[in-house]
């Protein structure tokens, strides 16, 4: 299966492990990625100032090409998929906006949403199955007991992201199980790091980041995985003391393909 | 040839606001058959229909159509009219120029021409119609009522005091049901057991009544005052008419340790059990998945302590059949599962609890003997938070919740948390809520009294995660008429679960060809003005069944139940639909189509002797159609491929002709 992929700029700097290792899972599991061509930083964040165009053009660009080659578009950071989710249903729902877009971009065929979008962990449930990576496990990871972060930004808002229950999800312990592990379910699994607030005020991002680690930590979790580039920095830069690692990196240690990675 | 009356209605300006009813009487005066036609102002008042019966005298009319309302609405009216003239009363048609026409016109000339057409086929199908003599089928004067709770005890008891006899059907081991749980009631505040306990001691003394409990329903055929019903006894291992319910078993019991289900899992019952002291009938039973003697065949203690003799492991599950006019459904509600709630920490904390869990809590025949103690350390909780619409008014969360009001949550909590503030006044009470809903009588001033004398905090917004820590339970919620985010350390959380109708009514629907809504609700006949009848004759409807209720409400309308059973029981012969199917047996080819698809099972196949053109003889295998069975509903006519089924009254050849004088 031929996907197409959106990496994303902290993919290639400060997030090299997320990118890496899924690359090498995919392969594993006969999913290639390609590598959108030229693509552009997201933005970060979706704008929702609606007269705001420019901040999304290049998730629209992203969202076309995977729509003029017939393909599915993956993203695997949280924030790059947020972005883009919420540009393409803008596209689909903002008939204005859509229309704004498609006269700056002033392509041939202009463009409606027609690309689907998925989450890496999205891809794993809905195109591979979780139950084809069980049998593809090498070295599952028997009796780690591991804590699913999902942050604030995976699951919501909800009527656009449409990939689990943002309250009660499972996708993630689902994807722990797969992998031969035993998820740890706790209360704050899916509340704020702090996010940005950690430049303008580091006190309330420790916070809110201690607050999640030692609510997992209670529940008895050896480990903290994430899909979040800037979670796992405020988890482990406010003083987490359990791993806090990509769970694409469990995936491909599970998969028996980690150790020939070593960008 | 028939002789036709046509009569045109105006219904005031209904119809002859957008139809011309000169033009229709005097284009129809010129259709087939029609000897006379005219129109009025009110064709169902009193001057109308005497209109009607002085036309059929003096023009000798052997057929007539009325061109008025939907015949819902007055056919019976008009075919009685017909028979006070001495026609038979399944020789009036009814043309629908108002529903169907006036009301959904508003050009006049386009709304005339489509009332004449109407007209037309309504002669067309007269000039075919045979007078029709409706049977009469005897009346089982014997009521079922599934489901035990306060509805199904109140029906019962209702239709026994009008001297009829009544089966109460039961899945669990005692009759009481949800109300038996509870502790007090809203808004008065007595006791649930001491107002129910006499009605079920009542139920278990009326002569007239029979309980079968640990039973359920597993089987029903026929219809309305001839049900053929198929009781399910499940098998408890214990010999019910030898039992006296001495709890001699319970006590020596050796398996102690089973999840008590009456106290919702909150303590443990034996192997053998008497579900609460006041049950009906007091009989124990073995639940088999934790007996040693059922599982391993190791044990008997039981059946040696057993002064009677009851203890029979051995039985077996029993059907009984019986015979019943009427069946009134009563099988009630259920909280729904919080495992897709866990936002609020209930699989993670043992001091997060739904509503009726707290209700276990609080009464002193629960497991803490009434004292309020926190599940997971004893400890009186000095700080509760409640939080309403659990799963109720989820709009956007429709896959885990329900879309509507669950109706006695509100009241319920505010009887929560103002007993809470009565008995510990050092208590902390909190209540969450989207909206307060207390409409009943005394049920606002309840409400009232517990946030202005007891001084309960309600807070309007939601809680959006409970999150335990430590032997605290850290509520994170916000309050909307302040505007701000508010975090209490809670020692108990209370939940109060939306309520969905129980399991068993689903496929207890399909046994009654009753129907129900989206929720599994059922559907009453008419929601105003039928709201205990469900729309399958002879099945009624009493309590939660059929949609979100508290205790008065249950009991009012199990009342009313009772009161339609009454009527239909006090019948002694019913009189049947005369449009029946039959079969031309010349014509069948005895395929048994017909039988597959027919949904009340009236078609029956049997082998006839024929006499043949040669004279010879020949058995042939035939259809033949039950008319106090058969509703009516025209699928075997559609389904028979050699057109020999036919409907009375609706004739594949009358209908035929409706299409042709429209399509004309």
């Amino acid at each position: 299966m031929k996907v197409s992929y959106f990496p994303g700029c902290t993919l290639k700097n400060k997030a090299k492990d997320l990118d890496a290792y899924a690359y090498k899972s995919a392969a594993a599991l006969g999913v290639t990625l390609e590598e959108i061509e030229n693509w552009q930083c997201c933005g970060g964040v979706f704008t929702t100032a609606r007269d705001e165009v420019a901040t999304k053009l290049s998730s629209v660009r992203a969202l076309k090409e995977a729509a003029d080659k017939d393909q599915p578009l993956i993203t695997v950071c949280s924030a790059c998929h947020n972005v883009i989710k919420q540009t393409n249903h803008a596209m689909q729902t903002d008939k204005e906006f859509a229309n704004k877009v498609n006269r700056y971009m002033a392509c041939e065929k202009s463009y409606a949403g027609e690309a689907q979008v998925y989450h890496y962990l999205e891809m794993l449930r809905d195109l591979v199955g979780f139950d084809t990576i069980k049998a593809k496990v090498t070295n599952a990871l028997k009796g780690k007991k591991i804590a699913a972060y999902y942050g604030c930004l995976l699951l919501r808002p909800n009527r656009v992201m449409q990939m689990d229950d943002p309250e009660n999800p499972t996708i993630m312990e689902d994807f722990i199980k797969a992998i031969g592990a035993t998820p740890v379910v706790y209360a704050k699994r899916n509340e704020c790091c702090g996010a940005y607030i950690a430049m303008e005020s580091p006190a309330l991002a420790e916070k809110s980041s201690n607050a999640i680690v030692q609510n997992a930590k209670a529940a008895g979790a050896e480990m903290i995985i994430t899909a979040c580039p800037l979670c796992r920095y405020n988890l482990i830069k406010n003083g987490a003391d359990i791993p806090v690692v990509y769970f694409t990196e469990l995936l491909a240690e599970a998969l028996g393909v980690k150790e020939d990675t070593n960008e | 040839m028939q002789r036709v009356g046509v009569f045109v209605c105006w219904c005031g300006s209904n119809i002859a606001g957008t139809v011309d009813v000169q033009a229709v009487s005097d284009a129809l005066k010129n259709e087939p058959g029609v000897v006379f036609s005219t129109n009025y102002q009110y064709m169902c008042s009193q001057a109308g229909q005497d209109i009607i019966k002085n036309a059929i005298a003096e023009y000798k009319l052997t057929g007539i159509v009325v061109c008025s309302c939907s015949p819902r609405m007055h056919e019976a009216t008009f075919r009685k009219t017909a028979a006070a003239a001495g026609l038979n009363p399944y020789m009036v048609e009814i043309a629908n120029i108002r529903e169907q026409c006036s009301w959904v016109h508003k050009d006049i000339l386009t709304g005339t021409e489509k009332a004449i057409i109407l007209g037309k086929a309504a002669v067309a199908k007269v000039n075919l119609n045979a007078p029709l003599t409706p049977g009469e089928t005897p009346v089982t004067k014997r009521a079922l009522v599934i489901g035990g709770g306060i509805a199904g005890i109140q029906t019962a008891l209702d239709i026994a005091d009008a001297g009829f006899p009544v089966d109460i059907v039961e899945k669990n081991p005692t009759i009481g049901g949800k109300m038996a749980q509870l502790d007090k009631t809203f808004p008065t505040l007595d006791c649930a057991a001491c107002i129910l306990t006499p009605k079920m001691v009542d139920v278990a003394q009326n002569e007239n009544i029979r309980i079968f409990s640990f039973s359920e329903v597993a089987k029903i055929k026929g219809f309305v005052g001839n049900f053929d019903v198929t009781i399910k006894k499940k098998a408890r291992y214990v010999k019910e008419e030898l039992c006296t319910g001495c709890g001699a078993c319970t006590e020596k019991c050796p398996m102690k340790k089973v999840p008590n289900e009456f106290n919702l899992g909150m303590d443990t019952r034996s192997a053998i059990y008497i579900p609460f002291a006041q049950a009906v009938p007091k009989v124990a039973r073995i639940d088999p998945d934790a007996c040693n003697m059922l599982k391993k065949g190791k044990c008997g203690i039981c059946s040696k302590v057993c002064a009677a003799g009851a203890i029979d492991y051995t039985q077996k599950d029993q059907y009984i059949e019986e015979k019943y006019g009427a069946i009134v459904v009563a099988t009630g509600f259920n909280p729904i599962s919080m495992d897709k709630f866990d936002e609020f920490a209930y699989s993670q904390s043992k001091d997060v609890i739904t509503s009726l869990e707290f209700e276990r809590l609080t009464n002193a025949a629960g497991p803490t003997a009434g004292k309020l103690l926190r599940p997971s350390d004893h400890k009186h909780p000095h700080t509760i938070v409640f939080v309403q619409c659990v799963g109720s008014r989820c709009d956007s969360c429709a896959e885990k919740g329900k879309e509507y009001c669950s109706k006695i949550c509100c009241m319920y909590t505010a009887k929560h948390a103002m007993l809470t503030r009565d008995k510990y006044p050092d208590t902390e009470v909190y209540v969450f809520y989207i909206d307060v809903r207390t409409p009943g009588k005394n049920f606002d001033e309840f409400y009232r009294r517990a946030v202005e004398e007891y001084g309960v905090k309600y807070i309007k917004g939601m809680v959006g995660k409970v999150t335990p820590e430590g032997d605290k339970l850290k509520v994170q919620a916000s309050d909307l008429l302040a505007n701000r985010q508010l975090q209490i350390d809670a020692d108990l959380v209370v939940l109060a679960a939306a309520i969905e109708p129980d399991k068993s009514a689903r496929p207890l629907a399909t046994m009654l060809t009753a129907s129900m809504d989206t929720n599994d609700f059922f559907t009453e006949a008419h929601p105003k003005l039928r709201p205990v009848e469900s729309p399958t004759a002879g099945v009624f409807l009493s309590g939660a069944c059929q949609g979100p209720k508290d205790i008065p409400e249950t009991v009012s309308q199990a009342g009313a139940a009772a009161s339609k059973v009454i009527g239909l029981l006090a019948k002694d012969k019913l009189t049947g639909n005369p449009c029946v199917a039959h079969s031309d047996e010349m014509m069948c080819n005895g395929c048994s189509t017909c039988e597959r698809v027919c949904p009340y099972g009236a078609i029956t196949y049997e082998d006839k002797e024929f006499r043949m053109p040669d004279r010879t003889t020949k058995i042939r295998r035939v259809a033949s159609v039950n008319p106090a069975v058969c509703q009516g509903c025209g699928a075997c006519t559609v389904a028979c491929p050699s057109g020999a089924m036919d409907l009375k009254g609706f004739a594949s050849a009358q209908i035929m002709a409706e299409v042709d004088a429209i399509c004309k």
